[in-house]
């Protein structure tokens, strides 16, 4: 059974992988507007910590979706 | 509401120009085609009959309702005769009355005359009429040919059959052909020798006949009875009520004798059902009174401790000191709650009040989670709203249906029937569904096409249909330039007119022939190859339980949209929903990221409504879905929940995850009827009450809100809503409702969609579709009329991803899951009714081709193993399913379905993926380690401590 994290990984490669006909910039885009709107706070906490946490390695499209995140709830 | 049988108008009504005539000196303006029969009913002049009633063709056979007709020869039956212009009939005339009495001795010559111990003495029609022609004597004896005394069929749970007390009126048989539309029935043998005969001559509980109960309410006499009534009597009063099983949202009356429930008769003026019923909704509510019911409050420390009953004070006191304790520990997120869609919408919204303006965060989430969550994603993207977009009076129109992923005659029965209804006049049909469902081929209905897809490929085969119909120029181009947003359009038509999305493209993914794929295209663009005509699409949970659930019901509404499918009666997109409250339950805010009338939480304006109504700040972050909740309970974040009538054990995918999470809480609060699956793991349990103890409405599949009318009090003392406010009040939030009423006023204040919704406006309707407001006065039988209420309908690409569930070599079968007519999901209700008579366990269906591989013979003991789980459960070999895919229900917590299915679920709602799950199957000798300690915990758990008696 995956860990917390790796379904939140998981998860956020899913919905980039249902956007991805949309290239991925936008897909990056889409995917990050969606987790803003559907996932609680600790979620994206979790998510955001992933980012300097090693272990599990991210895929690239899935960190650069978590760094938006990041920025939105700094600017928040 | 005093006793009095619901008006017969002897035939069906009739639209038309209107037509004037005199009956009995009388004038009366009917609409043309109107009977005669009918006229006369619409102007109190009952003309006696026998064989006809309004909710049948007329038939003319019993030769009671002769009448005279000015000009005309002869005394024609004036339920098969129509009006005229200017006609002058005569309804009672010395002749007629001769001739009707000697009808009537002839009747009465061959039927026992014990209407006093006859259990419908004071409901028969045959005692009406013979009274109403004024019957003194019979001229041929009584002796008859009484020949079929003694050959009662008792074999159905809910019905006697007394061929002695039958007339051979043809009613039932007419009913079963006409509404059912089963055709079980007919009249067997000539002469004294006719015989209503079931089947083949089968009884009833073994033959095809389903139990819907149509023959029972068309029978004139007591030949097809209630055995409630035989038992208690005639009832005497009657409340209109709304059914607790499905979305469909069958109304009955419900006829009672003081507080006791005799039987629950359609009400023919429910404009969900039209006086008809299925098996569930007509019969199962024994569960109401059953044994099993828990009624009093119980407590206990740690789920190893049996229960301890305690009074309602001491368990809500219990309960808002644990949220307050785990709040003040672990922080205000730390906790939420689950809507139940099985309880009103007043309930459900005051559950979601409970969690945002008390526990103060969103975490609050509904069954609609693991069934239509997609659609309202779907259909709030490309449409503006997250509902069907029509009401069931529209199939009526439709000249061709889309069926996918759903099963209508056995999970909507009521309103399968008036689907079959349609096809039989003629109306194309469209099945996609992995399994051969029984819309397939039955009685004169024949699928124009069956596209049995491997399970998982939806928006693949959808595509397909979209390609078909966009490079043969069968998109309505006008519609689509004036109602939808263009630039969204072209994208997508360029995408799916790409070769790779062709149906030889994908044949062999989806495992169906190009040319089958093709032809069902042409059949629904083109409305059934019928000038003008319309093509409806209804799908259910084979389209939203599934990773790609929500880009198939988009996929869906795209097709609509290219072919001008939406905005008129015959077509739409009509996702058929699964409980009877789910549509309400996620209209009243039942998800964590949405306030009532769906809302972003993180809207301000809608918030500060709220705000100002509840004096409180509301929280602006989304909260937790259920599967968050557990994986966060896992986690250590998450500590109590309050579950109202949901058994989530039972019914959310991944058993073992479940129960994880659920062991992981330090406050499960369960409130239900029965201590379920889920109270195994609870701490405390609320008693519930049932849909006939409280106030209350719900809101079916068609958007259409009804009432819900108490007929008795609640066994356990409370209705949920009280309860809810019980903790409410604990919890400091001061609420001070008396009636259910006050909060519908509440949810009319604060929702725009429900600004025009009130009991008073209920009370005079019957029922109202939502939206109702000032700018839809009257609701909203279709939607998106003149413009889809996000403007434009919006076209999203949606691109086909597989899911990560794989068949291979350890499991290399696809299990997908469904329902069966006489078990309602979780069975809670159902299996503590005589329903076990037609499935008492869940039995996994097989291909032969599939069986044999694996010397697996019919009702052997097999062993279905996935990722996730291994169980156990009986096989049931037949050709239903292609090979390669197997079958089961999930009715019966012994088995426990969800044992196998896993995690994996739907992309942007998490709607778990429970139709395709790879799986083995193998030879087994009986219940699986598994299931043998499930049955041992549960025992354990479900020990109840006598409370200590009073000093």
């Amino acid at each position: 059974m995956m860990s917390t994290g790796e379904r939140l990984a998981y998860m956020a490669g899913q919905i980039l992988r249902n956007f991805a006909v949309k290239g991925q910039e936008a897909a990056i885009a889409a995917t990050t507007d969606h987790i803003l709107q559907f996932w609680d706070p600790g979620m994206k906490a979790r998510a955001c910590a992933m980012l300097s946490d090693p272990d599990p390695a991210l895929p690239d499209d899935v960190r650069a979706v978590f760094l938006r995140v990041q920025a939105n709830a700094a600017s928040a | 509401m005093t006793f009095t049988r619901e008006k017969d108008f002897g035939t069906p009504e009739k639209h038309g120009e209107t037509v004037s005539l005199t009956i009995d000196g009388q004038q009366v303006s009917v609409p043309a085609g109107t009977s005669i029969m009918r006229a006369a009913a619409m102007v109190d002049t009952a003309i006696p009959k026998l064989c006809a009633t309004d909710s049948l063709e007329s038939f003319g056979s019993c030769r009671m309702c002769l009448v005279e007709i000015e000009g005309r020869k002869g005394y024609p039956a004036s339920c098969t005769t129509p009006v005229s212009p200017d006609m002058v009939v005569r309804t009672e005339t010395e002749k007629l009355r001769k001739l009707r009495r000697g009808v009537m001795e002839l009747y009465i010559s061959d039927h026992p005359l014990d209407c006093l111990t006859c259990s419908a003495n004071g409901d028969c029609e045959l005692q009406d009429v013979a009274g109403s022609v004024g019957l003194r004597d019979v001229r041929f004896g009584y002796e008859g040919a009484s020949h079929l005394e003694g050959c009662k069929d008792e074999s159905n749970p809910y019905f006697t059959f007394d061929p002695a007390k039958c007339i051979v009126c043809s009613r039932c048989v007419r009913a079963c052909d006409e509404v059912q539309g089963t055709l079980a029935l007919t009249v067997d043998g000539r002469g004294f020798a006719s015989k209503i005969s079931a089947s083949q001559d089968e009884g009833f509980l073994a033959s095809e006949c389903v139990s819907c109960g149509a023959c029972v309410q068309a029978c004139p006499t007591s030949a097809l009875i209630e055995n409630t009534v035989i038992e208690k009597g005639t009832p005497e009063r009657a409340v209109v009520t709304t059914c607790a099983y499905c979305g469909v949202g069958c109304t009955f009356r419900a006829e009672m004798r003081g507080e006791d429930l005799v039987r629950m008769v359609p009400w023919k003026q429910g404009k969900a059902n039209h006086g008809h019923s299925c098996v569930k909704g007509r019969f199962a509510w024994g569960y109401a009174q059953h044994r099993d019911r828990v009624l009093n409050p119980m407590v206990r420390a740690s789920v190893d401790e049996p229960w301890r009953e305690v009074s309602w004070d001491e368990a809500i006191a219990h309960v808002a000191s644990e949220f307050r304790r785990i709040q003040n520990a672990y922080g205000t997120r730390a906790i939420g709650g689950v809507t139940s869609s099985r309880c009103t919408n007043e309930e459900t919204f005051l559950v979601q009040k409970l969690i945002r303006q008390g526990f103060g965060n969103n975490n609050v989430d509904t069954c609609a989670r693991v069934c239509h969550s997609p659609t309202g994603y779907g259909l709030k993207t490309t449409f503006g709203t997250s509902a069907g977009t029509q009401d069931f009076d529209s199939v009526e129109q439709a000249d061709v249906v889309l069926v996918i992923g759903a099963n209508p005659t056995d999970g909507h029965p009521v309103f399968g029937s008036r689907l079959k209804k349609r096809l039989r006049q003629g109306a194309k049909l469209i099945v996609i569904d992995p399994r051969r469902i029984d819309l397939v081929r039955s009685p004169h209905v024949e699928a124009g096409y069956h596209l049995p897809l491997r399970p998982g490929t939806n928006v693949a085969l959808l595509t397909a249909m979209a390609h078909v119909i966009v490079t043969e120029g069968l998109v309505d181009e006008a519609y689509v330039r004036e109602r939808c947003d263009g630039e969204a359009y072209g994208e997508w038509a360029a995408f799916v007119s790409e070769p790779a999305r062709s149906p030889e493209a994908i044949e062999d993914l989806i495992g169906v022939p190009a040319a089958d794929v093709r032809a069902a295209a042409r059949l629904y663009a083109t409305g059934g190859g019928k000038s003008g005509g319309r093509g409806a699409i209804y799908y259910g949970l084979g389209v939203t339980e599934h990773s790609q659930g929500s880009s198939t019901v988009m996929a869906i509404a795209n097709l609509a949209m290219a072919t001008g499918n939406v905005g008129k009666p015959g077509t739409g997109v009509n996702p058929l929903r699964g409980q009877n409250n789910v549509q309400g339950s996620c209209d009243m805010g039942s998800f964590p990221h949405e306030l009532p009338g769906y809302r972003h939480v993180s809207d301000s304006a809608t918030r500060a409504l709220f705000e100002a109504d509840w004096g409180t700040a509301l929280d602006a972050e989304p909260g937790l879905r259920i599967n968050n909740m557990l994986d966060a309970a896992t986690d250590g974040t998450f500590k109590g929940i309050f579950i109202q009538g949901e058994d989530i054990l039972q019914s959310d995918p991944n058993t073992t995850h479940v129960a994880a999470g659920l062991a992981a809480m330090e406050c499960v609060v369960v409130q239900d009827l029965f201590l379920n699956e889920t109270a195994n793991y609870a701490h405390v349990f609320l008693p519930g009450s049932t849909f006939l103890e409280k106030d209350g409405t719900f809101t079916n599949a068609e958007r259409r809100i009804q009432r819900v009318r108490k007929v008795m009090e609640p066994k356990n003392g409370y209705a949920d809503w009280e309860v809810v406010q019980l903790v409410a009040n604990a919890m400091g939030l001061g609420w001070t409702y008396t009636h259910p009423s006050q909060v519908m006023d509440e949810i009319a204040r604060l929702t725009p969609t429900f600004a025009g919704v009130n009991y008073d406006v209920l009370e005079q309707r019957g029922s109202v579709q939502w939206p109702m407001n000032a700018a839809a006065p009257e609701g909203t039988p279709t939607m998106h009329i003149d413009h889809f209420v996000r403007g434009k309908g919006l076209f999203v690409v949606t691109d086909y991803v597989p899911t990560d569930e794989r068949t291979g070599p350890r499991f290399p079968l696809l299990l997908t899951t469904g329902r069966i007519l006489s078990q309602y999901n979780v069975g809670a209700q159902t299996r503590r009714t005589p329903n076990e008579a037609w499935h008492a366990e869940d039995r996994l269906e097989i291909h032969p081709h599939d069986a044999e591989n694996r010397g697996i013979r019919d009702g052997d003991w097999v062993s279905l193993r996935s990722r996730a789980g291994e169980t156990s459960l009986r096989a049931l070999i037949t050709d239903r399913v292609a090979p390669g895919v197997v079958y089961t229900t999930f009715h019966h917590p012994d088995t426990q379905a969800n044992v196998i299915t896993t995690d994996f679920s739907d992309w942007a709602t998490n709607c778990p993926e429970y139709k395709v799950t790879a799986v083995q199957v193998a030879p087994s000798n009986g219940p699986s380690e598994w299931q043998k300690s499930y049955r041992a915990q549960a025992e354990q758990s479900r020990r109840i401590e006598p409370a200590e008696p009073a000093e």
